[in-house]
């Protein structure tokens, strides 16, 4: 009841889309596509959902072929775009009502399914879906997609452009529809989100850098990362770059994430260096690396 | 003698952005409620806030094209209220939504960018050579922008809001949807912008960006909340990260 998808390759013209792609989505997992605009996720998703054919490879969606049984597989899918694509003329419950009967049920059948999203919209239901809020908008979105009780979820960049609040509330559902035996696929820019998927895949210009649960990942990380900070943060990153044994220099918030080419590598070797640049207030500490510390490292 | 007025007290010949008790009222509703703030030049300050917290209402008085409805403000060392124009022509403007012109090349943009800024021809000519040369754009100098990777256009729509050398520029959630790697040559850059002695003034509800400012805001429900050094916040609050700042304080 996942989502298989094997050696998929798809091409705009010169623009190669996807570059044969491959991954699994065991029943009932969260698993998360995690990379840039760009990198093939939303062709991905028009492929899994009937929408675009691949120039080659296979693709299942709960055990049906993506071609063979494109028509089957549309009643057991829902889709949520990341682009905004209710009518704005109607109101929520409109909205609501025309997904429902297109699946030919009703909002109260599957009314369980939807009820934690719903309660929070429903006192504006007679409210135009163009007149909604961005939080808003993305809860009626994620309702008219569940409306026919689906059996795979798919879920493009939902978070993009919402505040912290709403974002952190979005995964709150995510985690209790997935208790009810959905299986999501969901794609994001926002590296920070992939530690609340089971799996994830780092994908960027159309390939994968890797598949796994986000924490073998970040353990996989193959060098020791040190946090380091100063009091001019533009000499800091130009030193360090300038730096002979420099690895990778990169900013992160109020430090600078460096690796070092050289096994037996002395911290205080490197301060050295920076006192003779003339910084001030030089800190250096090993960190723990993040998705993002992966991710820069893979697609270097 | 005279007494000096409250701004000659109050105006550091080091802001760039002087607000105080800045308001905007849509009818009943205070979309912005006094808010004061100072950002000093230099500075990189960061300016959050939720969806429907007021930050572009403020950004947008601050920028000349929205009349306060009460309140002082100057930015760049011009009046909101009596110098809205020289506002726009003195600063730089950065958004997500629209930077460049897809349909243009990168020279053409450029050209333009001068033109409305008020360079020469001759100062439009060097700065396009040096702007190309500095971004690495040489091989597509010629081709149109809607062609280039969002991570060259968000480079080279950073550099066309500085062609004009303004005190201060305005970046509207500028680096969304990017990859890692760009997005990190982009902050090297505001950082050298920054050290230069621009002042940059960032939106965005993207919490990691905001761990890169020198000082950041926090708006909710039309004021701000919450102002100092992510590191000074994430003490206050005892949290480690700027995203559970926001969460704490956007939840009460």
């Amino acid at each position: 009841m996942g989502i298989t998808v094997s050696n998929i390759s798809k091409s705009y013209k010169d623009v190669k889309a996807l570059q044969n792609i491959s991954f699994d989505v065991k029943p009932n997992e969260l698993f998360g596509l995690i990379g840039p605009d760009g990198a093939g996720k939303t062709t991905l998703f028009r492929i899994l959902t009937t929408l675009l054919i691949a120039n080659e490879g296979q693709a299942t969606v709960a055990d049906l072929d993506v071609l063979k049984d494109f028509k089957e597989i549309r009643k057991h899918v829902g889709y949520m775009p990341g682009r905004f694509s209710l009518y704005q003329d109607l109101t929520i419950e409109e909205n609501l009502t025309f997904f429902a009967t297109i699946f030919g049920t009703t909002i109260e059948e599957n009314y369980e399914l939807i009820k934690d999203i719903y309660v929070q919209i429903e006192p504006f239901k007679d409210r135009r879906a163009g007149k909604l809020s961005g939080g808003m908008k993305q809860k009626l979105a994620l309702c008219c997609a569940l409306i026919h009780k689906p059996k795979v979820l798919f879920l493009d960049e939902p978070t993009t452009g919402v505040d912290p609040v709403s974002r952190k509330e979005f995964w709150e559902m995510l985690k209790r529809l997935q208790q009810k035996g959905i299986t999501i696929l969901v794609s994001t820019p926002y590296m920070d989100e992939a530690a609340l998927c089971d799996r994830i895949a780092l994908i960027q210009d159309g390939k994968i850098l890797q598949i796994d649960t986000p924490e073998a990942i970040v353990n996989q990380y193959p060098k020791t990362i040190y946090n380091v900070s100063a009091n001019n943060m533009y000499l800091l990153i130009n030193s360090l770059k300038a730096y002979p044994h420099q690895h990778s220099v990169y900013p992160f918030g109020e430090f600078v994430h460096y690796t070092d080419t050289r096994e037996g590598f002395n911290p205080e070797e490197l301060e050295q260096y920076l006192e003779v640049q003339n910084l001030l207030n030089i800190r250096i500490e090993k960190t723990e690396a993040t998705i993002e510390d992966s991710f820069m490292e893979l697609a270097k | 003698m005279r007494f000096p007025l409250p701004w000659e007290v109050n105006m550091n010949k080091n802001n760039v952005i002087q607000a105080e008790g800045l308001t905007k009222m849509f009818g009943d509703f205070t979309a912005v409620n006094a808010i004061t703030f100072e950002v000093k030049k230099g500075e990189i300050f960061g300016f959050l806030g939720a969806n429907g917290a007021g930050k572009t209402t403020a950004m947008k008085m601050l920028i000349g094209i929205s009349t306060p409805t009460s309140g002082t403000a100057k930015v760049a060392g011009f009046d909101v209220f009596t110098q809205a124009e020289d506002i726009k022509r003195n600063i730089g403007y950065m958004s997500q939504k629209f930077a460049l012109y897809d349909d243009l090349t990168v020279k053409e943009n450029i050209t333009f960018f001068g033109g409305i800024y008020g360079l020469s021809r001759v100062r439009i000519k060097e700065k396009t050579k040096e702007l190309i040369a500095d971004l690495g754009l040489e091989e597509v100098a010629n081709q149109l922008v809607g062609s280039l990777p969002l991570g060259w256009k968000q480079k080279l729509s950073f550099s066309v809001a500085l062609i004009h050398e303004p005190k201060i520029v305005f970046l509207d959630e500028p680096t969304g949807g990017v990859d890692p790697i760009t997005r990190r040559q982009f902050w090297e850059m505001i950082y050298r912008a920054s050290h230069q002695g621009t002042t940059i003034f960032v939106t965005t509800h993207y919490m990691d960006e905001a761990e890169y400012c020198d000082r950041v805001s926090i708006m909710v429900n039309g004021k701000i909340e919450a102002l100092n050094t992510p590191k000074k916040l994430k003490e206050q609050f005892g949290v480690q990260s700027m995203n559970d700042v926001f969460l704490k304080l956007a939840r009460g």
